[in-house]
């Protein structure tokens, strides 16, 4: 663990001296999201609500996804683009170091940039918590932050099964985005709206149905079963699968050799 | 006139070899055209009150957009023309006997044409086999399709004369990252991408009749779903007219002032 925040130091200090790029990059990643909720509230003006969900309901939903979806992408960027490592040999290097294979390719890279999407989803946030009135108390507030941690580890799960089917395509695969991108965008919005077997699929499937629509039932009491307030803890195991079908992808492994 | 013509015909064919990369492409975009109309369909269950627009026309522009995303997205990028640029190695395509202008802008036509070949008919085909109320047709007059495909291709034309402002802005800056990022950004909310031209607020709506990206990605979904009439559409073919001269008119001038202060990198 320890090596792990010194390659978050040193990462950090090499990305800080391309400061213009760096801060062009951020500011993009803060506007690109930032226009979509934009949108998201220009159509509110003109339609009342969403599968009965109001705008600020829809905001709360939109803001955790998307907190979630950037800090993920900036600690786990190490798998989200790990066909390069395979591509160029360079995970021979990895295995032969005395260190689990996950924290080394966690720490080979990081996104500070997705500190522009971070910032705008806590304004989301904001925005939308104290539009609404909730009664705050300590279960509350502990399922909020669940459900961002919840977020967090099935998009690193998702990249880690992407990164794994790398070791046998070489390339980088573009349909592995309709579950991370696709997931984010999808879950921007409550899961009732949908069709029922994509509400299914990303509930039981791939959970991002435990991120924000269930708790937040819970949350802005549209349902009696408090149990809802305990389900970011089952999209937390949603990691376990990921790691043993990585370890799998490890054992697998032949170098390109170049 | 023929050299021009060769480059467009040889990028064309290799644009057409990705086809696995393509099959990806088009499950992506298919999945996205159909959360796009859910979450369309959801709003307009809230609101029954007629809108300026149907759900209707609405599911067939999106599935318009999915099937033509490599026309209308300016963030689509040559990295050969980058690097061209930042390397140094422009001192190579300054020595030909072609118009560089003329020369790129070729290229990235049949980049574009190429792409949206492979991509088009996959998405509109099993598009148009599934059941209503997302089922993508075709409409009901020859005249409309005829005015869709003409202001498609003005329209591609006019997103290309953009990209190459990107591009010629590079000799500038020497990195795409700034200004691809203004254009795409602003452009992509412009053309009505992330939100429909018809559902904004008057004031947005005016400022994007005033902008060049809709007359690329908006008005000829629109002509096919049938949102714009015959009439309308002639008269935006002739704004569409406008803006390519003039795109194409900066952008000449501009690269050759900055060809006339170019400075090669490196050796």
């Amino acid at each position: 663990m320890k090596i792990y925040f010194k390659y978050l130091k040193i990462l950090l200090k090499s990305q800080m001296e391309y400061r213009t790029s760096f801060i062009l990059l951020s500011t993009g990643q803060f506007f690109v999201p930032f226009l979509i909720f934009i949108s998201i509230f220009l159509l509110f003006q003109r339609f009342p609500n969403i599968g009965g969900w109001s705008l600020y309901e829809v905001a709360l939903c939109y803001s955790i996804i998307h907190i979630a979806f950037s800090l993920s992408e900036c600690f786990a960027r190490g798998f989200d683009s790990f066909s390069s490592t395979v591509i160029k040999g360079d995970f021979d290097r990895i295995l032969v170091r005395p260190l689990s294979t996950i924290i080394q390719v966690l720490g080979s890279k990081f996104e500070f940039t997705r500190v522009g999407r971070f910032t705008q989803s806590v304004i989301v946030l904001i925005f939308s918590l104290s539009n609404l009135s909730i009664t705050w108390e300590i279960y509350k507030i502990m399922t909020l932050i669940l459900m961002v941690i919840s977020g967090v580890f099935i998009f690193v799960g998702i990249y880690m099964i992407g990164a794994t089917l790398s070791f046998w395509t070489i390339e980088g695969l573009e349909v592995i985005n309709i579950f991370t991108d696709g997931g984010r965008e999808i879950s921007q919005y409550p899961l009732n709206i949908y069709q029922d077997w994509i509400k299914k699929f990303f509930t039981y499937v791939i959970p991002f149905g435990t991120v924000n629509y269930l708790p937040l039932m819970y949350l802005l009491d549209k349902t009696n079963r408090s149990i809802f307030m305990l389900a970011p803890l089952l999209g937390i195991l949603f990691i376990i699968p990921c790691i043993f079908i990585w370890n799998f992808g490890v054992k697998h492994y032949k170098s390109t050799g170049s | 006139m023929k050299a021009y013509y060769s480059l467009f015909k040889m990028t064309l064919i290799k644009g057409l070899q990705y086809r696995i990369s393509a099959l990806a492409g088009v499950s992506t975009q298919f999945f996205f055209g159909f959360m796009f109309i859910m979450v369309y369909q959801a709003f307009y269950l809230s609101n029954p009150a007629t809108q300026p627009i149907s759900l209707r026309e609405l599911i067939l522009i999106v599935w318009l957009q999915q099937a033509f995303l490599v026309f209308i997205m300016l963030w689509f990028r040559d990295s050969e023309i980058i690097n061209l640029i930042t390397t140094g190695n422009i001192a190579y395509e300054l020595c030909r006997p072609t118009d560089i202008y003329n020369f790129w802008f070729a290229k990235l036509i049949a980049q574009r044409l190429s792409r949206a070949i492979l991509r088009c008919f996959p998405i509109l085909l099993i598009a148009a086999l599934l059941p209503f109320p997302y089922k993508f047709t075709l409409p009901d007059h020859l005249t409309t399709i005829i005015l869709f495909f003409l202001t498609l291709i003005l329209g591609l034309i006019i997103i290309v004369s953009i990209s190459m402002l990107i591009y010629i802005s590079m000799f500038y800056t020497m990195s795409p990252t700034g200004s691809l990022l203004m254009f795409s950004v602003l452009g992509e909310f412009f053309a009505g991408l992330t939100i429909p031209i018809p559902l904004m607020p008057d004031f947005l709506r005016n400022l994007t009749y005033m902008l060049p990206f809709r007359y690329a990605a908006d008005l000829p979904f629109r002509i096919y779903a049938g949102n714009i009439k015959h009439d309308e559409a002639i008269i935006s073919i002739g704004i569409q007219l406008f803006w390519i001269l003039l795109l194409l008119t900066v952008g000449k001038l501009w690269l050759k002032k900055a060809l006339n202060r170019i400075v090669i990198q490196g050796g």
